[in-house]
């Protein structure tokens, strides 16, 4: 753990408690690969209300392909259940400038029209830029802009938080 | 930095700029295109069958030698990355009257062409191609080779690998048999290239000695000359076209005697492993090189190579459009 940055379970349990009675009971969780795949898993099994969970990968929809390339290690989406008509609670880890919650917006709606979407991100670090807000937000931190901040998963399945130098893309 | 000293396919950071052969294409690069199919064939499954990657780009498939089932395959591709398509039978305009290939290059990137995909007849045309690209100053605009001559036709040998890594899981511990008319076959050549980068222990080639390529041992494969043998024992069966378009003189007595001896039936089938899987590039000539109990049977998988097809040409166009290159 990175002095300064919360406790990732700690913050997880403070998302997974504003979550509890106000997400529909028949809302499906969408994280998006990696971190939100994980933080999705553990929101479905804490909030233990039977929650459908899906995976998205936004390779294939993000901005910067034609200045950055395909991503490698892009993975395979799998929505096992029908997104038209469905309400949706997409999950990420981290909430910086909303480039890739618009990703996952518009790749979602290839699968059909969903009834509603919601976003619940363990972290928001703010910097937005493009007017994407949460519904559920675990914690609010201000952070360096040469820093990103990465979830990891520890083999028993414990979350943590760090902060890297920033990688230029 | 003409690109004729060194693998033009490759950028200088190693990135694919253009694809020409899977010969000498590393390991690296050719497990990356498989792995970026795998998601891209779940888009396949969806109700739309679009991504928005190469929006506003336009792709020109030019085919100077007839294809159907590769053109299409790289028409839907394209389409599937919302590309806009243009086919140019070439064969029936611009090279009849006389402009020479690198000419019709130059008018159509005048038309600000973002991929080529290039079908023709003889060896070594998209490298031609992709060497005069490079060399002109305009690396931003990719080839891809969808068969050349006897030479190489990578896409498919991308995907007969892909179709192979999602029923067998690890070249590793493979024995695959590639089987018919190996001389004529870029289908081939493709293929053995990318089993012996991926490590594929045993790669056996089976066909009539009329039909081996001379010196085919080099590239570290067994020929067989005998069918039973060939097979025994091997995980993959991969069945060639006979090509006979191809054929200049009497290289078999006839077809009829061709099947008695290579034709794949559920008899030479049996003696493969119970759960080899049998391919073909298509398209087929049922009686000729394979029986129609092998063909639509339930080891087969020519149609999910058809299907994998797309996915991998997917791969392929979006890795190379998002390695632009420098703009000289």
């Amino acid at each position: 753990m990175t002095p300064g940055l919360p406790d990732a379970e700690g913050t997880l349990a403070a998302l997974a408690e504003r979550m509890r009675g106000g997400v529909a009971p028949d809302a499906a969780f969408v994280g998006i690969y990696s971190g939100g795949a994980w933080v999705a898993d553990r929101l479905a099994t804490m909030l233990g209300a039977g929650h459908r969970v899906g995976y998205l990968d936004v390779s294939f929809y993000r901005d910067d392909y034609e200045r950055a390339g395909l991503k490698p290690n892009a993975r395979r989406s799998a929505l096992d259940f029908d997104v038209a008509g469905a309400t949706i609670v997409l999950v990420d880890d981290v909430l910086y400038t909303g480039r890739s919650v618009r990703a996952a917006i518009n790749e979602l709606f290839d699968y059909g029209r969903p009834a509603a979407i919601e976003l619940a991100v363990l972290i928001d670090r703010g910097g937005r830029e493009l007017p994407v807000e949460a519904t559920y937000v675990g914690a609010r931190l201000s952070v360096a802009r040469d820093l990103d901040i990465v979830l990891s998963r520890a083999a028993d399945g414990t979350l943590a938080l760090a902060a890297e130098p920033r990688v230029a893309r | 930095m003409t690109g004729l000293a060194r693998n033009p396919q490759l950028d200088a950071n190693g990135g694919l700029r253009h694809l020409l052969t899977l010969e000498g294409l590393p390991a690296a690069v050719i497990t990356r295109i498989l792995d970026t199919a795998v998601p891209f064939a779940a888009i396949g499954e969806r109700e739309v069958k679009k991504v928005p990657l190469l929006r506003g780009k336009a792709v020109f498939n030019l085919f100077f030698e007839n294809s159907t089932r590769t053109r299409t395959t790289f028409e839907i591709a394209a389409k599937r990355l919302s590309a806009d398509v243009i086919n140019l039978n070439i064969g029936a305009s611009s090279t009849s009257k006389g402009e020479t290939v690198l000419d019709t290059i130059d008018n159509l990137t005048a038309m600000d062409a973002d991929i080529f995909v290039v079908r023709h007849s003889e060896s070594g045309a998209p490298h031609l191609i992709a060497a005069h690209l490079n060399a002109t100053g305009r690396s931003h605009v990719h080839v891809v080779n969808a068969g050349d001559g006897r030479h190489q036709h990578p896409t498919q040998g991308l995907l007969d690998l892909f179709t192979i890594r999602h029923y067998k899981k690890d070249f590793r511990d493979l024995s695959v048999a590639i089987v018919g008319d190996v001389l004529h076959s870029r289908v081939a050549r493709s293929l053995v290239s990318g089993l012996a980068t991926l490590g594929t222990p045993d790669i056996r080639v089976v066909a009539p000695r009329t039909l081996v390529p001379t010196r085919v041992e080099a590239t570290g494969v067994r020929v067989f000359n005998e069918m039973h043998k060939g097979v025994a024992g091997c995980d993959v069966v991969v069945m060639l076209r006979l090509q006979n378009e191809r054929m200049k003189g009497a290289l078999l007595p006839s077809t009829g005697e061709y099947f008695k001896e290579y034709g794949l039936t559920p008899e030479k089938l049996a003696l493969a492993k119970p759960d080899a899987i049998v391919m073909h590039p298509g398209p087929m000539n049922r009686g000729v090189e394979i029986d129609s109990a092998v063909a639509d049977g339930e080891r087969s998988v020519i149609l999910p190579q058809v299907t994998f097809g797309i996915a991998v040409r997917m791969a392929v166009m979006s890795i190379i459009a998002g390695n632009p290159g420098p703009r000289e």
